[in-house]
């Protein structure tokens, strides 16, 4: 019976303490368990928060056998000590972890919105859920009551837009008290695809709507409706400046307020994220020839300045409004559009405020579908978002199928009728409707790139070595919207993130391609540690990168590494010993991230997975894969050829295009090697025993694990 | 409504103005928890820069949580109950006139009711009407 209570526990909150409640929520949905566990200070001590605590949790949870859609696998959301202050910048994030359908492999995803704060000052670091309910529920945490309660949710709608309205307007006593509510959905896509990604709402008091942010990648949405869940709702009255309780507040007063001085007198002047937000990046990536153009085949198209932060500025980002997703955050890049009417599908007339949109989704529907129509743009995010679809495997997605139709390898029969020829808006978003269906040929396709790629081998016998070079995943996950082919550094950074090829691990284009700071090889390594390490400590603390370069101090270029911006790094020191009363040093923040970042690669391992090969991108990543795309820059590649001291006279493309894939990829292989060495891994990518009992891992189940991988 | 102006050159830094306001405030005498502040002026050998709010009015829209608001007076004030202390207004007061004290959840910030004026000894702050 739809809103009856299937489970109820009361306990009394926690108070937090220096930036921990010290405890973990633990629900089983298979038999409706709800319990408590301690947040030990081994736990503290090894994995810090957020995403560490959810790595240790899954470890635990799961064997080298479950799979993403068994009971025991779980969806544990963790904000981290940091989590939930409100006076720096990008201070409200949380960590979703979870075994990832799409690469089998514990999946991380850092989303904005109000969840993770509101759950620390109900009394929890951390929210586990495992089993699979057998009805839809909605789990709802009354942090000042101090009651979790299950209900059955069987008649509730599963997508986000009408699902997060509809249960904040529920259980907010008052227009006033809408803020204190935060809404985890997901919606139908995620039910029939394995590209669910979850929303995590936050009501917006100026526009009196409720905006979502998300846990895009890796399919944890459809873990989430996997478990039967519609709905996570958490509801805590009170935040204040205090609410974290810190060991000594002004530290944090003193970051804070440089941090929104900076961005006050600077960002007008550097990123404008508070103006465009994110968008600000297509026009610079189209013109450093970085944008995903067609499938990543191209980096650039000159029907891109249709699709620019100019055009969204102009016609459709509604202005100033608190575009933040959590209190405090002055650099505000969370865009919007409001009163977008809907054009297609089954919300077509209602007029809606979509959270759109951010670069990433912009390069991936739009310029890598060779779309470049702003509407579409807003029309396919406000979808993905209701239906709870990632945007970048979508766009990754429809690239593919659409490359893979112009080549002739698949056809109408394949497609169901669809003509998916690069710039048909409406083929791309009636796929979409299709994938939420769980219908025609977006069923197959809902499947991912490497799905997708398996199934058209199986039907048309097609090329097997171009279908790989030209399906842009690796481990499984589709790749964010950056062309590395010019950048040997960011090659490594998406073929060897932990993940998947996401690049919250390492952005590395400019520093290696436009600035030239890391020529060498030991340099490149040297970035490849350095800074996926460095970019996992947001993930452990509740934090946004954003804050930490995407504005930078007036002088930083005068620093001795203006990459790292020192100031801020201190920053992240104050705001660590701030909150907690600890004395960390940067090297000591350094080796909280280390420790976890080692753990990941192992729990790969775990799985099966974890070693070299599964480390090798498809050949698009690192040079052109197609006679089109070296004729495109045919220029650029002769050239660097010639360089190289290659014979080019008189040879024809496909012998060039041979000439420089053997060059490319083995300067991957050497930069592979270099960074193994440089992480303390051995030459398989797997960490030696060194490495684990530096970093304080090497449990008697790590090293009995990775003793077999030793050469 | 009238708003607190200043003439620098006559302050001699005895920071009575900063003492009023704290009482009004706070109930303390505390110059940390003054909405109107002198500080020396930085390289000078003499002199003090006074820092004061002149109900601008640009932090209201700073503010995601509508706790700044325009009151009938006309006077730009605090509503403690709605702030959530995050002090984007004032990293972004382009008057530096707003303050942050780490017990106070809210930053410090004039109400515009005139104590500083009355305890100034040297006029260095007087009130002017502005529309």
């Amino acid at each position: 019976m739809a809103g009856k209570i299937l489970a109820t526990y009361e306990y009394t909150p926690a108070k937090v303490e220096k930036g921990y409640a010290g405890k973990t929520l633990y629900i089983n949905l298979s038999d409706m368990t709800i319990k408590e566990k301690p947040v030990t200070e081994k736990m503290k001590e090894l994995f810090v928060g957020g995403r560490g605590f959810g790595l240790w949790y899954l470890w635990n949870a799961v064997s080298s056998d479950t799979k993403w859609n068994d009971p025991e696998n779980e969806i544990i959301i963790a904000g981290g000590p940091i989590c939930g202050i409100t006076q720096y910048p990008g201070s409200g994030k949380a960590a979703v972890v979870t075994l990832s359908p799409l690469t089998g492999c514990p999946m991380d995803n850092n989303v904005g919105g109000y969840f993770a704060p509101l759950l620390k000052f109900s009394g929890w670091d951390a929210l586990e859920i495992q089993g699979k309910s057998d009805r839809d529920v909605i789990v709802f945490i009354d942090g000042n009551r101090g009651k979790v309660v299950i209900e059955d949710a069987s008649d509730e709608p599963a997508d986000t837009h009408l699902l997060a309205e509809k249960l904040t307007e529920r259980y907010a006593d008052s227009e006033e008290d809408k803020r204190n509510i935060s809404v985890v959905s997901s919606g139908k896509g995620a039910e029939n695809t394995l590209i669910g990604m979850l929303n995590v709402s936050f009501y917006d008091v100026k526009r009196k709507a409720v905006r979502v942010k998300q846990a895009g990648r890796g399919g944890s949405g459809t873990v989430f409706r996997d478990k039967k869940i519609k709905a996570i709702v958490v509801k805590y009255k009170g935040v204040t400046g205090d609410s974290n309780n810190p060991a000594d507040k002004e530290k944090i007063i003193n970051a804070a307020l440089r941090l929104h001085k900076e961005i006050f007198e600077l960002d007008k002047l550097q990123n404008r994220m508070r103006e465009v937000g994110t968008a600000n990046l297509v026009e610079v990536m189209n013109d450093y020839d970085l944008l995903p153009v067609m499938n990543f085949q191209y980096g650039s198209h000159p029907d891109a300045n249709r699709i620019t932060s100019k055009v969204f500025r102009e016609k459709y980002f509604t202005q100033n409004v608190p575009d933040n997703c959590w209190y405090g955050c002055s650099l505000s890049c969370a865009k919007a559009v409001d009163n977008y009417e809907v054009k297609t599908g089954p919300y077509k007339g209602q007029k809606v405020c979509v959270d759109a949109a951010e670069y990433e989704t912009i390069a991936a529907v739009a310029a890598n579908c060779g779309i470049f129509d702003p509407e579409y743009v807003i029309e396919a995010n406000f979808y993905c978002d209701t239906y709870g679809l990632d945007t970048i495997s979508f766009g990754n997605i429809v690239g593919f199928a659409m490359e893979c139709y112009e080549r002739g390898i698949i056809n109408k029969e394949i497609t169901g009728g669809l003509e998916l020829k690069f710039g048909n808006a409406d083929a791309a978003l009636e796929l979409l409707h299709q994938m939420a269906k769980g219908e025609g040929f977006g069923k197959i396709a809902g499947q991912g790139v490497k799905r997708l790629r398996e199934y058209i081998l199986e039907k048309t016998g097609a090329d097997a070595k171009l279908l790989r070079d030209i399906s842009m995943e690796i481990k499984g996950l589709e790749v964010s919207m950056y062309v590395s082919k010019e950048s040997l550094a960011q090659q490594g950074g998406y073929a060897f993130a932990n993940k998947g090829p996401q690049h919250d691990e390492a952005w590395l284009i400019f520093m290696d391609m436009v600035n030239k700071q890391i020529p060498t090889f030991e340099d490149k390594a040297e970035a490849l540690h350095y800074f996926p390490i460095f970019r996992t400590w947001f993930s452990l603390q509740g934090l946004c990168k954003l804050p930490w370069n995407d504005i930078v101090p007036a002088d930083n270029a005068m620093t001795d590494e203006p990459h790292k911006i020192p100031a801020h790094v201190q920053n992240y020191v104050d705001l660590f010993n701030g909150v907690t009363g600890k004395n960390i040093t940067k090297e000591e923040l350094l080796l909280q991230s280390e420790r976890v970042f080692n753990f990941q690669r192992i729990f790969n391992l775990k799985m099966g997975k974890g070693t070299r090969e599964y480390d090798m991108p498809p050949f698009r990543l690192l040079g052109p894969a197609t006679k089109e795309e070296y004729e495109s820059r045919a220029e650029r590649y002769d050239k660097q050829l010639k360089e190289l001291g290659y014979d080019i006279e008189g040879k024809t493309t496909e012998e060039k295009m041979a000439m420089l894939r053997q060059y490319r990829e083995s300067q991957f292989e050497k930069l592979t090697d270099a960074v193994y060495k440089r992480r303390g891994w051995n030459k398989n990518g797997v960490p030696t025993l060194e490495t684990v009992k530096k970093l304080g891992i090497d449990f008697p189940d790590v090293v009995e694990l990775i003793a077999k991988y030793q050469e | 409504m009238k708003i607190v102006k200043s003439r620098p050159d006559l302050c001699t830094g005895c920071g009575a103005c900063m003492i009023a306001c704290s009482k009004v405030l706070y109930k303390v005498e505390d110059p940390d928890k003054s909405a109107i502040r002198i500080k020396e002026r930085p390289g000078a050998e003499s002199g003090y820069d006074i820092f004061v709010c002149n109900h601008c009015g640009k932090c209201i829209s700073i503010c995601s949580v509508e706790a700044i608001y325009k009151a009938k007076n006309g006077a730009v004030r605090i509503d403690a109950e709605k702030c959530v202390g995050c002090y984007m207004c004032v990293g972004f007061c382009p008057e530096q006139a707003m303050f942050v004290h780490k017990d106070i959840n809210e930053p410090i910030k004039c109400i515009a009711c005139g104590a500083c004026v009355r305890a100034c000894p040297t006029g260095a702050i007087y009130l002017e009407e502005q529309d």
